[in-house]
């Protein structure tokens, strides 16, 4: 959190971004920035276009309009050689995982080393086997994904995520399906990388538990007016916020039954 | 050659030896993915040299280390483990040593690669099982489909005919071309063929005697079968596979919806219906081949067309019906059930299209085969 106080470099920076599959818009005309080294949460109700405005940052879809600047090069103009040298610099882990079957945990990690470096195997091994400890699951080398259970995957994926030891990183859903313990020992994982190596995170969750802990600053976003309805810290927001949505948002309230 | 090394990049290894045999490795820069094999190229160019009583790093220097640049210092514990030397690591920046405490110092070792070597013995005792398996499995199928199919013609309100229709869209309708298409190539070069040595006996007519039988009694059903299963068949297997990988065959069964009833019985039906209409078609295009190769020959379309007739019966036609009806079976049966055998994964769905393809066409010619034999003893 000292972090904030730092003369605040921006990493990455989302200008008048609309989002629309077809006709059909999901988020309209949305601006915010993301800091080097913070924990950034992306949050909203179910349906309300977090994971599209995560897959649009990852330039995996060309917005309807807007700008998506990473490090200074916009994801949405670049093509081949220029885009693979901003994705080498993001790793992302999938709601679902996205391991490839036919590799083994440890084949999966050690991919994007084979692709991108020149690592020797061993090392390239041994790299892979820390990273595999550092989501604590040692010992899994050698599984294939259909012999992990659902939160193993997601572990294994956000190690490979991890694999290039990239400058950002994102993560949809990292903590979904996981037990307590485990979710909590993530998160300390993710607060530490964010302190050691200023990694910076863009996330999208729901946990609350886990955002109060982890996130420096969030946006939340409304499926009713497709546009960010606060942004802040968590804790202020819950206290302070204007908004009766999201402060029952962030105190877990159902909704009530209001004239709008 | 330290060609490893990135020129625009700030890393570089240097040491020093003390008379006690200690060597003290200085470390400087950046350590991460892009300079770690220049570093770890350097330390095992000097370890290789001669083995040192101590290793010591100082990290003084160290401007930047990410976990993969951590991996040198585990590489060396390891190293140092392995032949007995003392290893010290130095000024390390704290928020280094952190990262570094995240990993057990023996973390290579620990995962002994387990690959257990199976004997010839072992290799054979666990095909044979899964053989019998597998059979036991598709016996157990083809009765539940059996039932499925007797019960839907009982209530045929049961059947879902909405998916019946679907199918057979695909099934039939879509693949209308391509078996126009091999048949009638087929039925082409075979009256190609056969007229070159029947010319020398100035009986090229004979053709039309040779294609009609051989395309009613054969090949019309065969082609017709092969083109399918290999169409659909596999389509089968993929579709049924991917719900399985999916959990959506465990959530038919929870519903209480029997899935054969369900996507079996509707794919078979859809087959039944179809795939004897596609063989009339192909036997009518193979015949269109041989007229097409007649014509060039100088032969009136009339004479091609009552030579045909006078080979011909029924019985060679409908025997051919009879077989196709039969592979039809075969082909919805082996793409369902090897769809339900679908393992977890997508690689798995892809074994599964392979195994219906081929176990689909190994099949239908064995079938082919039984039905020629048992035709011949009939007197058909």
């Amino acid at each position: 959190m000292e972090d904030k106080m730092e003369d605040r470099e921006v990493i990455i920076s989302v200008k008048n971004f609309t989002a629309a599959y077809g006709a059909n818009v999901i988020i309209d005309n949305i601006s915010f920035d993301v800091y080097k080294g913070e924990i950034f949460v992306i949050l909203g109700g179910s349906g309300c276009g977090k994971s599209t405005v995560l897959k649009h940052m990852i330039g995996l879809y060309p917005p309807a309009s807007g700008q998506i600047i990473i490090e200074g090069e916009d994801i949405t103009a670049v093509e081949d050689e220029k885009k693979i040298g901003i994705l080498k610099k993001i790793g992302v882990s999938y709601q679902s995982g996205a391991l490839f079957g036919s590799m083994t945990a440890l084949e999966n990690i050690m991919l994007p080393m084979e692709e991108f470096t020149n690592i020797t195997t061993d090392m390239r091994k041994l790299i892979a086997k820390m990273k595999l400890e550092i989501v604590g699951l040692k010992g899994s080398e050698n599984k294939l994904p259909s012999e992990l259970s659902g939160g193993m995957i997601k572990r294994v994926a956000l190690a490979r995520a991890m694999a290039l030891d990239p400058e950002i990183l994102f993560l949809d859903e990292p903590s979904a399906g996981l037990d307590p313990i485990t979710s909590a020992e993530l998160d300390q994982l993710i607060i530490k990388l964010a302190k050691n190596l200023h990694i910076t995170f863009v996330i999208v969750t729901h946990e609350l538990a886990s955002i109060y802990t982890i996130a420096d600053r969030v946006i939340m976003l409304d499926k009713k007016v497709k546009k960010i309805v606060a942004t802040g810290n968590p804790q202020y927001l819950r206290d302070n916020s204007k908004d009766p949505w999201v402060r029952q948002f962030f105190n877990r309230e159902a909704e009530v039954q209001t004239a709008n | 050659m330290s060609a490893n090394k990135p020129v625009s990049v700030n890393a570089e290894l240097s040491y020093q030896k003390a008379p006690d045999g200690s060597i003290v490795v200085f470390l400087k820069g950046i350590l991460n993915s892009d300079t770690i094999t220049y570093f770890y190229k350097e330390l095992t160019n000097l370890l290789k040299i001669e083995i040192p009583r101590k290793l010591t790093f100082n990290c003084k220097d160290i401007t930047y280390c990410d976990t993969i640049g951590v991996s040198l210092f585990i590489k060396a514990a390891e190293l140092a483990r392995q032949n007995n030397y003392g290893y010290e690591i130095t000024n390390l920046d704290k928020k280094y040593t952190q990262l570094l405490n995240l990993f057990h110092p023996d973390t290579q070792e620990a995962v002994g690669e387990v690959t257990i070597k199976e004997t010839f013995i072992e290799r054979l005792g666990e095909d044979s099982l899964n053989l019998l398996g597998d059979i036991k499995e598709s016996i157990t199928f083809i009765g539940q489909a059996t039932i499925a199919l007797l019960q839907s013609l009982l209530n045929p309100r049961k059947v879902r005919w909405n998916d019946v229709l679907i199918t057979s869209e695909k099934v039939g309708v879509n693949a209308f071309g391509i078996i126009a298409l091999v048949n009638f190539l087929v039925g082409l070069v075979i009256s190609f063929q056969s007229a070159i040595p029947l010319e020398k006996y100035g009986g090229t007519i004979f053709v039309a005697d040779l294609l009609v039988l051989s395309t009613f009694r054969e090949l019309g059903p065969l082609m017709t079968a092969i083109v399918v299963n290999g169409r659909s068949g596999s389509a089968f297997a993929a579709e049924i596979g991917t719900m399985k990988v999916n959990e959506e065959v465990d959530a038919l069964t929870t519903m209480g919806l029997d899935p054969i009833r369900f996507l079996v019985v509707p794919k078979i039906i859809a087959s039944l219906i179809m795939i004897p209409i596609l063989t009339v078609f192909g036997n009518l295009f193979a015949l269109i081949g041989g007229l097409v190769v007649m014509i060039t020959l100088g032969f009136p379309p009339v004479a091609y067309l009552n030579e045909i007739v006078s080979a011909a019966s029924y019985v060679d036609f409908l025997g051919g019906l009879f077989k196709s009806v039969f592979f039809a079976v075969i082909i919805a049966g082996v793409g369902c059930l090897e769809g339900l055998k679908t393992q977890k994964g997508p690689a798995a769905v892809g074994d599964s299209t392979t195994s219906a393809v081929v176990r689909g066409i190994i099949l239908i010619i064995l079938f082919d085969g039984i039905f020629g034999v048992l035709f011949y003893y009939l007197g058909i």
